[in-house]
């Protein structure tokens, strides 16, 4: 597994490359419609200040809001690109050289191991500019790679999802990453280290029916999209208007799907604090290490 | 009356005129037995030809077909005693998924299956084989049952998808499919699924994620149906069967991408033709993997379940 040892050597890449945009630039959101300044939403990590919106964000700012250390994902194993040569009205592999172009990234999954305000945890972040999050081989062998990895450190896993589903292009091989995935969460429990997801907007599909489930603790950001059937499939089924707030994260907390729906500006110490109160058996067996 | 689908039409036709040639039968008898013996060899001729070359739309519309042997069927011609079971002890019993105890060959099994309906009754009392998460907790139910009393899983999937609708998401369908994924995942029996009809996306995994999982020669298993496929990436949905074609979905597909571990033959132009030599096809492929599976010990049997899916989707189509 050339993975594990090429995480030691993180290949970092610089975040900036993507925000070399004029310091004066005007940002207008789109809850409120209010213009902020570029450099004041960075600051506030994408959330609106005039009305709290919590915007969309890649994965690499999730890396770097998240851990201590930065942006420092690690190389992640590769899958086959294109398995079944799909064409759509394009072709797949041309779909993903430009993903890949635009983001950066090799695929919808940044991993990285770090620490979150001092504790120790890795981190899995899914990026829905690249092809709209979609889970294929990629993101399941990148969920596996941040599991093992997890288990490895004898460190929690943290992911955070953005995923509009299953990667159609990858056909049933992007279905089988469901069962593939929970066999990820698997790994990390029975090491009895805790999993935890937080759900960003959007997180629905295949992605929410396996793994993003399947944490010991689930957070949703405010606002946030999460469900497993899209809004226009269901309302062309049941022929009704949905609910106000029909799938959003306060939606799911109410209807006890989510633990928690943690403004972004407190994510990382919430984290860093259910880390802490979970990890009692670690501390404990430290201690008696030390005293031994 | 049979139903055809509209590829079938040249042989709706033939076997239409064998059948009035017989209604008329007598004045020179002996002339209408020879026409009848060539149009019928005529007929099978056609259906072989044309069942030997389906596409991926085809066949999505073969797995599809009215008159294809439902769950239920496999359950009434497989298992004696069959005992259903029901409900997920928290909302509901889900008549979209079938489950229960009983024997399949003398063995005390657990068995589930989606059942899409045969009647335009039984179709809504079954909500077309879509479940909804009642559906999925009962599954996870009755494997974590099964696993208590050493029983061997065999769940028979047909199912468009889990059902898309408010309550379902309120209810928190998602997590239902991941919990009934990893219910299968976790079993320290045996677990055999037999892709029987359509096995629709996520709807069909949570029942799917087994040791060995089988698939019908015309059955479909597909990350979304072609119809949906073709309104996203061709923004037209009368571009379904370009995107049968490019998803992949057969069972020779599936097979060869090693996603499927076999695949069962049907009978001359479809399970729909001969219900009772498809379920009886059906019956002895479960019969030929389950002595393998049993010799396992628990701890093995999940170990080696894990490893065949860690392993798929490592390879192409080449
Ligand atoms: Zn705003």
């Amino acid at each position: 597994m050339n993975w594990l040892t090429e995480f030691v050597r993180p290949k970092i890449r610089t975040l900036l490359g993507r925000r070399d945009v004029p310091d004066n630039l005007w940002v207008q959101c789109p809850a409120c419609e209010q213009m902020i300044f570029q450099r004041e939403l960075e600051k506030a990590l994408k959330v609106c200040p005039h009305c709290a919106h919590h915007m969309r964000a890649g994965a690499a700012e999730r890396l770097a809001w998240t851990l201590d250390e930065g942006y420092a994902p690690i190389e992640l194993p590769k899958a086959p690109a294109d398995p079944l040569r799909f064409r759509d009205t394009k072709r797949y592999a041309d779909r993903l050289r430009e993903a890949r172009e635009k983001t950066r990234h090799d695929d919808a999954i940044l991993v990285a191991p770090g620490t979150i305000e001092g504790q120790k945890a890795v981190v899995a972040a899914m990026d829905f500019e690249f092809m709209g999050g979609s889970m294929g081989a990629a993101v399941g062998e990148g969920l596996l790679a941040a599991a093992r990895l997890a288990v490895l450190q004898d460190a929690p896993l943290v992911v955070f999802t953005a995923s509009g589903g299953a990667r159609m292009q990858e056909g049933a091989i992007s279905l089988m990453q469901m069962p593939r995935t929970v066999i990820a969460t698997r790994l990390v429990k029975e090491a009895g280290l805790p999993v935890i997801i937080v759900l960003t907007d959007p997180t629905t599909g295949g992605v929410t029916a396996s793994f993003a489930m399947l944490g010991d603790i689930q957070i949703g950001e405010p606002g946030a999209l999460i469900g497993f059937a899209g809004a226009r499939v269901i309302e062309q089924t049941v022929r009704e208007k949905l609910p106000e707030g029909f799938q959003r994260a306060e939606y799911l907390h109410e209807h006890g799907i989510l633990d928690l729906v943690v403004p972004r500006a407190e994510l990382k110490a919430t984290l860093a604090r259910l880390i802490g109160l979970l990890r009692v058996r670690q501390i404990e067996t430290a201690a008696v290490d030390a005293t031994a | 009356m049979r139903h055809f689908l509209d590829f079938e039409k040249p042989i709706a036709e033939l076997e239409g005129k064998i059948d009035e040639l017989r209604r008329m039968s007598e004045p020179n008898g002996i002339n209408i037995a020879e026409e009848v013996a060539r149009l019928t060899e005529k007929a099978d001729k056609q259906l072989r030809l044309t069942y030997a070359k389906l596409s991926a739309w085809q066949k999505t519309q073969v797995a599809r077909h009215p008159e294809r042997p439902k769950a239920s069927d496999y359950l009434r011609a497989l298992i004696a005693d069959y005992t259903p079971l029901a409900g997920d002890r928290a909302f509901a019993d889900d008549a979209a998924v079938l489950g229960g105890l009983g024997r399949f060959e003398g063995r005390s099994v657990v068995v589930l299956g989606t059942e899409k309906g045969a009647d335009t009754e039984s179709r809504v009392k079954h909500n077309f084989g879509m479940a909804r998460p009642e559906g999925y907790r009962k599954a996870r139910r009755l494997i974590e049952l099964a696993g208590r009393f050493a029983l061997p899983v065999l769940s028979f999937v047909d199912t468009s998808g889990a059902f898309p609708g408010i309550e379902a998401e309120a209810r928190g369908q998602a997590e239902a499919i991941a919990r009934s994924i990893e219910a299968c995942l976790e079993a320290p029996v045996p677990v055999i699924a037999v892709i029987v009809g359509e096995g629709g996306s996520g709807g069909a995994i949570a029942l799917a994620a087994g040791d060995r999982v089988l698939m019908l020669e015309h059955a479909i298993y597909s990350v979304i149906s072609p119809e949906g496929c073709a309104s996203i990436l061709w923004r037209d949905a009368a571009q379904a069967g370009a995107a049968a074609e490019a998803l992949r979905l057969t069972a020779d597909d599936l097979k060869r991408l090693r996603l499927v571990d076999a695949v069962v033959g049907e009978p001359l132009g479809g399970a729909h033709r001969a219900p009772e030599t498809a379920i009886a096809a059906v019956g002895r492929a479960i019969a030929a993997e389950l002595p393998g599976l049993l010799a396992l010990d628990p701890v093995a049997l999940k170990a080696r379940r894990r490893e065949k899916f860690l392993e798929m989707g490592r390879e192409g189509l080449g």
